[in-house]
């Protein structure tokens, strides 16, 4: 059977208040963020701006800020924070006993529509 | 101190009813916190209406667990902690059966078995076994002198232990965990701590939190090692150490393991009763099976388990309520928690990380050791988190509880319940107009109201002038949102606005922060935050690289970088370009290179398929198109033809343009290539407020631009003429004349001494050229030029700091170090994951 969810290792090789990358082949790159309050969430890497890779930016409460421009992004909805406006999709994650899962139907989807 | 309780001795193995009872029979396997206490919210419906026994796998009455922790510290005694005494089963008539666990159930025949072999009969009956410690897989955990903290008999255990003295290890820095370190700690062993995450109790704390408990913890002595991930527990036949993953060795003769519980559930699967997590039950506490309950840790209701007292309070209500017939249904819990170190208070409640929309409100005062943060959803409190003052706790866990709207009062409500609803004053100005006189605002320098109002009439109309006027709120910041408001309050709307602060996360600017930096000895970005007050927290994208630089100024060879501070160039030491790939300049040493080099960079570019390299304004090569993935293989071969980084990417030493000099050039009157090539080695490296470039010239022509560089210098017959402040970039400024000196070597001094002028006096990320607009030249005459001492000593600092800065970071990531910054964390082909781990 093929699990819906999708190990991808354990929490800690994610830095603190840092990222990780996860690339798709044929599809979008995903970037898994860890904040200060040991919460995961994953974001297709790409700033709606002009595509700077958001897991390159400064990871701030539940926020990053992009580092090509400074555009702040939420990393709950994906929304530009602020004055700014524009959307990066988000990819459903969770954590499970210490490990990182990403749902295997987002990554489908991100290959497939790519 | 008696730890044994009485064990009632039974005769018979097969248990008859007695004689002309015709109640039908409760039995209760686990005689600890959940099983006793519903027993005794039956005993409060109906006291009459079950026959119950109890078994318990302990040799005790019915005592409180969670006071383990108090009796391993000393502050209590067993017989203090005790709930029910053997007088309570008896006037209750229930038998109690200790030190006879029951080992299976036969649900077909309604009985249970203990492990004595008896075999007693129900009619229902309550599972209450509560938890196992989980032990964590490694070589060494069987042996003597590892334990768990779970019972008295594991206090025990630690009680002989501390009384030898010695080394003791406890794995886990959770409430347990910190709990037992605590006991351990006042009886005299030499305790350290080990936790996997890199923040304590993470799963109840935040980072800030967290940091002022791991402090407050190291302050009494214990040694905490976090990211601390265990290997092997070493000794021949007893324990003698831990071994970590990255082979540290920890001695000890005392291994304490408190890194989580597991429900205990072996019983009820044997059974054939239905589990998940924990042994699943409906609301009113009944299993599978209809006429078996049960309650406490090892149940799972609704998903969740349990490992706090106060769900069991209420799901014991709920089965007493079901068991008399009148079922209420028990609808899960929220819960809270403390921990129990003795002045330390530390409270948590609901969910901290927040959500969607959620907002946090914190606030930090640092002469109190105090911080606390709630978090808010569309003016609901979701969470809470609280050191150094709980009182409060109470009452947020209740507005949390009732889930309340608290937009009424949610400006004034971090200050507390006695704040907020202080006559009924939701407005924090009407609060604050409403303090009598001497009222104390500035409990660091003890100043009232009155004396701060007067303050302000006798015209002081900013922040900052009522700090340099009375010192209110002068040194820790705390009483700063009074201040503002009694400024708002008497001057209405001529408030003048005060310096800029830093970012939004502060009320202080960029000089108040550094300066009480140096002043309090602060040694680390979660503690600056505490001491002044951050409102967010973990600070944002300008604040955290700066508080970095301050940091890492301040205390040369013992500050270690944050790297997740860090602007991305400077953390993967390159530029990043416009599609994501990065841009490499290695060193060419005053502009001067060799075919050596030369080939190493046309290797690379071949190699790498670098689309496209280029000389640079600064007098050297720039290879693009590099992956964060092929950095460190890039470096390798660039150190391996001697190169090193060239910092394009730093808030430091960018480039020394030279030009030819005396050695060739028809008018150079020194070695300008020379002298260019000895200060870049001097300088590289260091960081600095913002970037710094150098150029020397041989001859006033200044071919090296130096009148246009943070440092210039231009060689004349007699000597050399230090120039400083220019700047070629947004704004064009020529530099200003310094000073001139007659040797190399004073050049190459005073270029040092400026250089830490700068380090330690200009904000972060203002260059020369404004921040000597700002401070004025006859300010750096007067400090480079006029004192020699000063002078000096600004140079030493700089060459002291040096001895840590000059270890080229290439090098480094290219022998491994950060990989985590470079390598993906696994690859994506559709239907399988590669991890990269
Ligand atoms: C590569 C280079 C252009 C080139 O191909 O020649 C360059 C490239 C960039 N410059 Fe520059 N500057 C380069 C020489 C210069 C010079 C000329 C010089 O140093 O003699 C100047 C004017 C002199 C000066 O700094 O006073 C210069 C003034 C700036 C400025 C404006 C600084 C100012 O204070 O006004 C910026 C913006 C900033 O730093 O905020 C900037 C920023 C940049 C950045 C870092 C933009 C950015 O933030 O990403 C560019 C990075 C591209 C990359 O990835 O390499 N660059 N830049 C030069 C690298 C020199 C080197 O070897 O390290
Ligand atoms: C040191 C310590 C400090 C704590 N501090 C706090 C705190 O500050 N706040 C808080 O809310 N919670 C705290 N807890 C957690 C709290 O003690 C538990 O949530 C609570 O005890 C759970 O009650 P329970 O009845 O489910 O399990 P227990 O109290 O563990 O009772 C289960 C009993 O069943 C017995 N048993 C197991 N199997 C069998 C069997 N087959 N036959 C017969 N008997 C059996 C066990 O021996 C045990 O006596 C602490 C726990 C510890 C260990
Ligand atoms: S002048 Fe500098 S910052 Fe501007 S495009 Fe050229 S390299 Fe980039
Ligand atoms: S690409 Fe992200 S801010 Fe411009």
């Amino acid at each position: 059977m093929i699990a819906d969810w999708i190990d991808v290792g354990p929490v800690q090789a994610i830095p603190p208040r840092g990222s990780r990358t996860v690339p798709v082949q044929g599809g979008d790159e995903i970037a898994l963020f860890r904040t200060h309050d040991e919460r995961v969430f994953a974001l297709v890497n790409r700033c709606p701006h002009k595509h700077g890779p958001l897991s390159q930016g400064i990871v701030h409460g539940h926020a990053v800020t992009c580092p090509l421009h400074n555009w702040r992004i939420s990393l709950e909805t994906g929304e530009a924070l602020g004055d700014d406006r524009g959307c990066t999709p988000t990819i459903p994650v969770r954590v499970d006993a210490g490990r990182v899962l990403i749902a295997r139907a987002a990554l489908v989807a991100a290959a497939i529509a790519a | 101190m008696d730890f044994q309780g009485q064990v009632t001795v039974e005769e018979s193995s097969r248990d008859a009813v007695p004689a002309g009872d015709p109640r039908p029979h409760l039995v209760v396997v686990g005689n600890g916190m959940a099983g006793c206490r519903a027993v005794e919210e039956l005993l409060a419906r109906e006291p009459g209406r079950y026959r119950i026994t109890i078994f318990g796998a302990e040799p005790h009455v019915n005592y409180n667990r969670i006071m383990l922790s108090p009796v391993l510290a000393g502050e209590k005694t067993f017989d203090e902690i005790v709930i029910n005494d053997h007088a309570w089963y008896a006037d209750a008539g229930i038998r109690l059966v200790t030190e006879d666990p029951i080992v299976t159930i036969d649900r077909a025949d309604k009985t249970v078995s203990a492990r004595s072999g008896r075999t007693t009969a129900y009619d229902k009956l309550l599972i209450a076994t509560g938890s196992d410690p989980f032990i964590i897989p490694v070589p060494g955990r069987d042996l003597p002198g590892v334990i768990s903290f779970r019972d008295m008999k594991d206090v025990g255990h630690m009680l002989a232990a501390a009384a030898q003295g010695g080394d003791a290890v406890v794995i886990g820095g959770g409430l347990l965990g910190l709990e037992a370190a605590h006991g351990l700690t006042l009886r005299g062993m030499k305790v350290t701590v080990l936790h996997l995450m890199d923040t304590l109790m993470e799963r109840q704390l935040d980072e800030a939190a967290g940091w002022l408990l791991r402090t407050a913890l190291e302050a009494r002595g214990q040694t905490i090692l976090t990211g601390a991930d265990t290997a092997e527990i070493v000794g021949d036949t007893h324990v003698q150490g831990v071994r970590l993953k990255d082979d540290r060795v920890i001695p000890a003769s005392l291994v304490v393991m408190a890194v989580g519980i597991r429900p205990s559930v072996a019983l009820a699967r044997e059974a054939g009763l239905e589990i998940g997590r924990g042994i699943r039950v409906d609301d009113n506490m009944v299993t599978s099976d209809p006429d078996i309950l049960a309650v406490g840790e090892c149940v799972e209701h609704d998903g969740q388990v349990y490992g706090l007292v106060a769900p069991l309070w209420e799901m014991c209500r709920a089965l007493a309520d079901g068991l008399v017939g009148r079922p209420t249904g028990y609808r899960g819990s929220v819960t809270s928690t403390k921990l129990k170190v003795s002045g330390i208070d530390v409270f948590s409640a609901g969910d901290f990380s927040g959500g969607d929309g959620a907002e946090d409100i914190v606030l930090r005062d640092a002469s109190r050791g105090v911080y606390k943060r709630l978090v808010l959803e569309e003016d609901r409190v979701i969470g809470a988190v609280l050191y150094g003052d709980t009182a409060d706790g109470a009452w947020y866990f209740d507005l949390l509880k009732k889930r309340e709207d608290v937009a009424a009062i949610r400006d004034v409500m971090i200050f507390g319940q006695a704040f907020a609803s202080g006559g009924g004053q939701a407005d924090p100005k009407a609060a604050v107009a409403a303090l009598s006189d001497d009222a104390e605002i500035c409990g660091c320098n003890g100043v009232s109201k009155g004396q701060v109002v007067a303050a302000i009439t006798g015209g002081a109309c900013s922040l900052d002038a009522v700090r340099g006027s009375c010192k209110a709120s002068a040194s820790c910041g705390s009483c700063t949102g009074l201040v503002e408001q009694l400024l708002a309050i008497t001057l209405g709307d001529e408030v003048q606005a005060g310096p800029k602060t830093m970012c939004k996360c502060t009320s202080f600017g960029h000089d108040d922060v550094r300066r009480e930096i140096v002043a309090q000895e602060m040694r680390s970005i979660p503690e600056v935050m505490q001491r002044l007050h951050w409102s967010t927290p973990d600070g944002c994208a300008s604040c955290r690289p700066a508080l970095n630089y301050y940091l890492l100024c301040a205390l040369p060879g013992e500050y270690v970088d944050d790297q997740q501070s860090r602007f991305v160039n400077e953390r993967l030491h390159a530029n990043i370009q416009k599609d994501g790939t990065y841009s490499v300049v290695p060193r060419m040493w005053g502009g001067l290179t060799n075919p050596r080099e030369l080939r190493a960079i046309a290797d690379v570019v071949e190699k790498y398929n670098a689309p496209m390299v280029k000389v640079t304004g600064g007098q050297r090569l720039d290879i693009f198109g590099i992956r964060k993935e092929d950095l460190p293989v890039v470096w390798a071969d660039l150190n391996a033809a001697g190169m090193v980084s060239g910092h394009a990417y730093g808030k430091s030493l960018r480039t020394v343009k030279t030009c030819v000099g005396s050695e060739w050039c028809r008018f150079g009157t020194q070695d300008s290539t020379g002298l260019g090539v000895k200060i870049e080695r001097m300088a590289w490296g260091s960081w600095m407020p913002h970037k710094f470039k150098i150029a020397v010239s041989g001859c006033p022509r200044n071919c090296a631009e130096a009148t246009i560089k943070d440092f210039g210098v231009v060689c004349v017959d007699s000597g050399y003429e230090l120039h400083v402040g220019g700047n070629g970039g947004i704004k064009v400024r020529a530099t200003d004349l310094l000073c001139k000196v007659a040797t190399e070597a004073e050049a190459m001094h005073y270029c040092a001494a400026f250089i830490q002028l700068y380090r330690e006096e200009a904000r972060y990320l203002e260059r020369t050229a404004p921040w000597i607009e700002r401070v004025g030249l006859d300010h750096i005459k007067a400090r480079i030029v006029a004192d020699a001492e000063g002078r000096d000593a600004l140079a030493a600092r700089f060459r002291h700091s040096q001895l840590f800065s000059q270890d080229d970071p290439w090098a480094q990531r290219a022998a491994g170090a950060e990989r985590d910054q470079h390598a993906h964390l696994g690859e994506f082909r559709p239907l399988v994951l590669e991890a990269a781990e």
